[in-house]
């Protein structure tokens, strides 16, 4: 039943974003419109070539802070996270499942921009290049998952919490945001970058996501009770 | 008879302020206790208390045999507690309710249909979704999940509100069979005629003792 919790929060939040399709309706076109304004400020081949695989992290760590709005909207609506609270309900795999909800959301927002920027940036993906993005991808959303559920139980029912969240985030995910760029960098060979290079950054996007997790799910129960 | 609530001279604050200024009351099982009270009087605070969602500033208190002043949460999963708020999700139906609540802090053998049918939530109702149902339509899910549940100790703050006839003679009759079952109720209503129905004592509070 404990693994059961986690994969049924998950299930959950997945069956309440498919109905509501805030992300198809709202982030999938958010994110786009990012990535067309950067191409369109930068108006550069060279450059968006260069800086593509950076553009796709901008853009997903943007998009982030709408879908951990919006988990978190469900929750504090009608108080339902307090009823899992009174329910003595073991808050750490909530945290767990509802990370699982946001991964899902976020891999599936990436699966439409990396080809956007395939065909926007002009970037091209050989086979050992792609083994290394789709990890790279896996690890990265992984840690951003985490990263942005923790934060976002941290400012759930905070007054100015749609402001907050991004001024707590940010830094935080920097690693993240650093090691996703350098990863996707080599795995489109972005200014002669090797394919090899990347499998580095992505052992920190594990170690990152590894150490978010134990903490998020020690630390979610206490920050969302107090 | 085993006590369910034991509050011995309990104060417990609100933003400094003495929500409950030395309470001293004792619930038994299988009572059904009504809280009258002005409004301001501490009701929903003492039924908080007993959720060991509001800290035990002074006095002794314990809930379900739980010392709530050093374990304030030992308790939750065996108490029930439905506050003003339902604590659903808007694009989830009755049914995904509470299923997903037998499937997370259900008893063993909770019956989804059984919860359903019990609060009147048939057919093409019980697979609506939440948001687009009437206010007394989602307070009888809520009170369907707390039904699987199968809860110890009942928290109810105003169950009757937003309810027509029917769901009020259906929560009546639900309230009396979780007594039967073995549990307890204590709920708050401002609806004294309604309440003496089902009630089995009423207690009284104001101005945060009792009165």
């Amino acid at each position: 039943m404990k693994g059961g919790l986690v994969w049924a929060v998950a299930a959950r939040d997945l069956r309440a974003e498919a109905r509501a399709r805030v992300t198809t309706n709202q982030v999938l076109p958010f994110a786009g419109l990012v990535m067309v304004t950067f191409a369109l400020a930068l108006d550069r081949e060279e450059v968006l070539q260069r800086t593509a695989g950076g553009l796709v992290w901008l853009a997903t760590t943007f998009s982030l802070f709408v879908l951990v709005q919006r988990a978190f909207a469900i929750e504090t609506a009608d108080r339902a996270l307090d009823a899992l609270r009174v329910a003595g309900v073991d808050l750490g795999r909530v945290y767990l499942g509802k990370s699982i909800a946001l991964m899902v959301q976020l891999f599936v927002l990436e699966c439409v921009l990396v080809p956007v920027a395939v065909v926007l940036y002009r970037v091209r993906v050989d086979a050992p290049g792609a083994v290394l993005l789709v990890t790279t991808m896996i690890c990265a959303t992984t840690g951003l998952a985490l990263v942005g559920t923790l934060y976002g139980g941290l400012t759930v029912g905070g007054a100015g919490r749609e402001t907050l969240l991004p001024l707590l985030v940010l830094p935080v995910v920097a690693p993240v945001l650093i090691a996703a760029t350098r990863a996707t960098e080599s795995a489109l060979r972005s200014g002669g970058a090797a394919v090899s290079e990347g499998w580095a950054w992505v052992g920190l996007l594990a170690v990152f996501a590894a150490a978010f997790g134990i903490a998020g799910t020690l630390a979610f129960g206490a920050l969302v009770d107090e | 008879m085993l006590r369910v609530v034991d509050f011995r001279d309990v104060v417990a604050t609100l933003d400094g302020w003495p929500a409950l200024a030395g309470l001293t009351c004792v619930v038994e099982r299988g009572e059904i206790v009504h809280v009258v009270g002005p409004n301001g009087a501490g009701k929903s605070t003492f039924l908080r208390a007993c959720a060991g969602l509001v800290p035990v500033r002074a006095g002794s208190a314990e809930v379900l045999g739980v010392d709530l002043v050093r374990d304030r949460t030992g308790a939750r999963a065996r108490i029930g507690l439905l506050s003003h708020a339902n604590g659903l999700y808007a694009d989830l139906t009755a049914r995904e309710h509470v299923a997903f609540w037998v499937r997370t802090a259900g008893a063993p053998g909770a019956d989804v249909d059984a919860a359903l049918h019990a609060m009147d939530l048939r057919g093409a109702l019980a697979d609506r979704r939440v948001g687009r149902m009437s206010a007394g339509e989602r307070r009888r899910t809520a009170l369907a999940v707390l039904l699987a549940r199968r809860a110890e100790l009942w928290l109810l703050d105003e169950p009757h509100a937003g309810l027509d006839a029917a769901s009020r003679d259906a929560l009546d009759a639900t309230l009396r069979r979780a007594r039967d079952a073995g549990a307890t109720v204590v709920f708050a209503s401002h609806e004294a005629e309604r309440a003496t129905v089902v009630a089995t004592r009423t207690l009284r509070i104001a101005g945060g003792v009792a009165a």
